[in-house]
């Protein structure tokens, strides 16, 4: 990495260079049973270098053939943008504790065990139920070096599990699961099986649904799926400074209801979002976004805040190409209402697990539109079967505006996002 | 530019490697390529930059148990192919099954320019010009274009004296428009692609400009009203829900160990009219879903999945094709050396038919005309699908513009719902396919005009 630097610099004003390696063990499971085992391990070196005040950027997998990656580098240069930011010279670093030593030496048993645990539960319950999934565990490495002097050095582990079930009766095709990660070993299997025998109960009966507007509660799952990728574009500082994004001029603000709050935080301990610093070496912090509805900030990486001037927020992250700014968790505030009053308040609603497609409208302008793959039909403050062929439509801005209540316990999905059950008052529904 | 790295001698180095291990079967690949990519956000370049990538994976077969280790450094792999081969044994404990293929010795090398050399300023030129005609629009917010090619080379080695070496280069372009007013914002996009034709992404300028008006006038357009329509899709749309509809449920590796998916899915049961041929075939020449051979070294067909309205095919890895007693399709595919060959689509398309545009909408009453693709999804038995553009068709004539709608329906009641097929077969290069992980793999899709009656529409 020095000499990479070292070459850099020969030819531009500054260079970063960031150099990621991921070792990984992956078991996987296919109808019910342990099917194939992966080991993966990749490692790519970036290099970021400022010549003439504009950027240049190249990637490559290959350690030896750092002139290469200078001569790539600088040939982009000649058409990058100009930099408007400086490399953080930060040395040292928040203690955020994402590595946890015990994941590595897991053995592969031990993580089968815990696959066939969830499906044996899952199958006892539902005989004929297939199940596929699997369990990972992973190790990342990460190091930065930069022209001002500024450095990283981190390692993080990660251990997921996940499963999924497919029920066929006929032509009817049901689909449940779950899934959970941790940077810690995950030991028990239950709350994983918990949840599904819960979706497999829930989903036991059909229902029908009108073609009408209905209350509905999302589920985090849903939250995750409907809601999130418009909010994560809306509050993403490159968006907003580009004028795409419909909150982008309202700071300070009541665009939301009153009970929403939400953050982005990459200081939580020991989940597999978290970070000391972001992949430029700007310090981990959490972000408010939405404080009692009010928008609150937006998130920002070096060249963006600088744009927008203002700072950043810690939040450049790569995805094989240059830094830009990126969710690292979102989190949800907490409301005041079990699961079951949200349910016993409507008489007849939606209660919605799972959208297909939810993401594929206009989600800049905060459009979502779905069919349920797994939902529930509520009558009368009590679920009473599983709905299908069903679609609902809705735009965040008007479902987030009026909310008519908040769950009172969260759970975190996929990783990125924490967030309790929403409660919507009325939403599009099209059914067959 | 980079110098590619020599992995022509590792191939043979892991060649005599594998050999000397006991497994069932033992498969290696060698990758060795790099790309260029120029984004555009606004009026400004965004990121420009250019990739290398050399890596390698082993997959061994043990009494149907399969281990699979993938890499970067081409050194030490004897411990690699080791590792691969004892996970394989750990998981284990049946008979294997793999459809026999005849081993080959071939070299396919990409005979067009290769798009990553072509110069770095005539890329930016093109997409300046497509930006300049975005931005002529009024009431355009801003702007999204991203640009990438790669150029590849992949070794596949097996223990049955397979070695096969080929090249293959890939352009994709997306432009996208937005326009917004006060908290109105809404987005419309372009997607193409080729095997590297650079040519095939030039001259776009009037679709490019029809599409940043098409945004614009969306600002002001009504919501379709949810529920049940007849609708036409254009090639491009029908290419894509021909993809999503059928095509995944054909993919084997959802039905070759699920008795209960095999009776859904057995062949001869009627799925559409008589009318209805879809196919999917690797073997069409210069689509991006082309090619000779497959990452288990089997060689591209041409397959038809539905002929005259029955189920007649599917799509088959070595393994799917053995345990369901099919012949092999040549379908196992892997974006790239990081990750196995699964079951995956190539070129899937819906066989053109005899109707005229004009024959499919005349006696539309009240539909929606759907065109250009923003995505889809599948479950196997539910599929959504999202058009980049709508219009309601009244009394046989397109009438005015809608904004984009998602449309939904069950497999096994809406392709027998497809009650006209029309005479203009299009395939839409601009697709990429995401499964188990692996996105975007290329892909072609297409279809001539389409009409479905009682088609589910999400609005309000």
């Amino acid at each position: 990495m020095e000499d990479i630097l070292a070459k850099a610099r020969k030819q531009a004003e500054e260079a970063e260079v960031f150099t990621a390696s991921v070792e990984e063990t992956h078991v996987q499971f296919e109808t019910n049973r342990l099917k194939h085992i992966q080991s993966k391990q990749t490692r790519s070196v970036a290099l970021r270098i400022i010549k003439e005040g504009r950027i240049g950027y190249a990637v490559t997998t290959e350690m030896g053939d750092s002139q290469s990656l200078v001569n790539n580098a600088v040939e982009t240069a000649h058409f990058g943008m100009l930099a408007k930011f400086g490399f953080p010279s930060l040395t040292s670093y928040l203690q955020i504790d994402v590595f946890d030593p015990t994941v590595e030496p897991i053995s592969i048993e031990k993580m089968v065990r815990l696959g066939e645990e969830v499906i044996a539960t899952v199958t006892k319950h539902t005989p004929g139920i297939l199940c596929e999934g699997g369990v990972t565990k992973g190790i990342i490495s990460i190091r930065l070096l930069n022209s001002r002097g500024g450095q990283a050095d981190y390692r993080k582990s990660i251990f997921s599990l996940g499963i999924e079930g497919n029920l066929i009766r006929g032509t009817d095709m049901l689909f449940v699961g779950e899934s959970e990660s941790s940077c810690h070993p995950i030991s028990e299997s239950k709350t994983i099986s918990d949840s599904m025998l819960w979706q497999l109960e829930m989903a036991k009966e059909q229902a029908s649904s009108p073609t009408k507007s209905l209350p509905v509660i999302f589920t985090p799952h849903a939250v995750a799926g409907a809601i999130m990728p418009s909010l994560m574009a809306a509050f993403n500082g490159k968006i907003v400074l580009q004028g795409a994004s419909p909150i982008g001029s309202k700071v300070g603000q009541q665009i939301f209801d009153k009970k929403l709050k939400l953050w982005d935080d990459a200081t939580i301990i020991y989940r597999p979002q978290s970070r000391p610093c972001d992949d430029e070496g700007v310090l981990s912090q959490r972000t408010p976004l939405i404080e009692e509805g009010i928008v609150a900030g937006f998130l920002y990486d070096l060249q963006t805040a600088a744009l927008a001037k203002t700072k950043s927020t810690g939040n450049g992250a790569r995805n094989g190409g240059l830094p830009t700014p990126s969710p690292s968790a979102f989190v949800i505030a907490l409301g005041n209402a079990t699961f079951d009053e949200m349910v016993g308040d409507i008489k007849e609603g939606l209660v919605i697990e799972q959208l297909m497609g939810a993401e594929q409208g206009n989600i800049l302008g905060g459009d979502f539109s779905g069919n349920v793959l797994l939902g529930y039909k509520v009558e009368n403050g009590k679920i009473v079967g599983r709905v299908k062929d069903t679609m609902v439509s809705g735009n965040i801005y008007h479902v987030l505006k009026d909310i008519a209540a908040i769950g009172n316990e969260a759970k975190w999905v996929g990783g990125f996002l924490q967030t309790p059950p929403i409660y919507c008052p009325s939403l599009s529904v099209a059914a067959k | 530019m980079a110098k590619p790295v020599d992995i022509e001698s590792a191939a043979q180095r892991l060649a005599e490697i594998i050999k000397k291990q006991k497994a069932d079967y033992i498969e290696a690949r060698l990758e060795e390529g790099n790309s260029s990519y120029i984004t555009y956000r606004g009026k400004d370049l965004e990121s420009i930059g250019r990739t290398t990538a050399v890596g390698g994976n082993v997959r061994a077969l043990v009494k149907g148990g399969w281990g699979f280790v993938s890499f970067n450094d081409l050194t030490g792999l004897s411990d690699k192919v080791k590792l691969a081969v004892s996970q394989a044994r750990f998981v284990g404990n049946e008979k294997s099954q793999l459809a026999p293929v005849e081993s080959a010795t071939d070299t396919i090398l990409v005979k067009d320019k290769n798009p990553v050399a072509i110069h770095l300023s005539e890329k930016k030129q093109l997409l300046d010009e497509y930006n300049e005609v975005i931005w002529r629009t009024p009431r355009i917010q801003t702007s999204v274009i991203g640009y990438g090619d790669g150029r590849k080379k992949v070794i596949f080695i097996s223990s049955t004296d397979s070695y096969i070496v080929q090249e293959r280069a890939d352009i994709t372009l997306r432009v996208t428009a937005i326009a917004a007013d006060g908290g109105e914002v809404q987005q419309v996009g372009l997607s193409l692609g080729s095997r590297g034709d650079f040519s095939a992404i030039q001259g776009i300028h009037k679709q490019v400009e029809g599409m940043a008006r098409h945004a614009v006038d969306m600002l002001s357009a009504p919501y379709a009203k949810g529920g049940e329509y007849t609708v036409v899709l254009d090639p491009v749309l029908a290419g894509v829900f021909v993809h999503e509809a059928f095509g995944h449920l054909s993919e084997s590796d959802f039905v070759y160990e699920n008795d209960r998916m095999r009776e859904i899915m057995v062949l001869g049961k009627t799925f559409g009219g008589p009318e209805l041929n879809i196919i999917d075939s690797a073997a069409m020449p210069g689509l991006r879903g082309s090619f000779k051979y497959d990452e288990e070294g089997v060689p591209a067909t041409k397959t038809y999945l539905i002929r005259e309205g029955k189920l007649v095919g599917r799509l088959h890895s070595r393994e799917t094709a053995a345990k369901m007693k099919e012949q092999t399709t040549g379908n196992a595919r892997a974006i790239n050396y990081r990750h196995p060959p699964i079951v995956r689509m190539t070129n899937t398309y819906i066989e053109p038919c005899s109707a005229s545009f004009e024959d499919i909408i005349g006696d539309i009453k009240e539909g929606i005309y759907a065109k250009n693709w923003y995505g889809g999804v599948t479950s196997m038995e539910m599929f959504t699908f999202s058009a980049g553009e709508a219009y309601m068709i009244r009394n046989g004539k397109i009438a005015e513009a809608v904004r984009p709608v998602v449309l939904t329906g069950n497999v096994f009641n809406t392709l027998k719902n497809i009650d006209a097929i029309g005479n203009d077969l299009d395939m839409n290069q601009g697709g990429g396919c995401g499964k188990g992980g692996q996105m975007p793999l290329p892909v072609s899709n297409g279809s001539p005009h389409i009409r479905i009656r009682h088609c589910l529409v999400g609005g309000r």
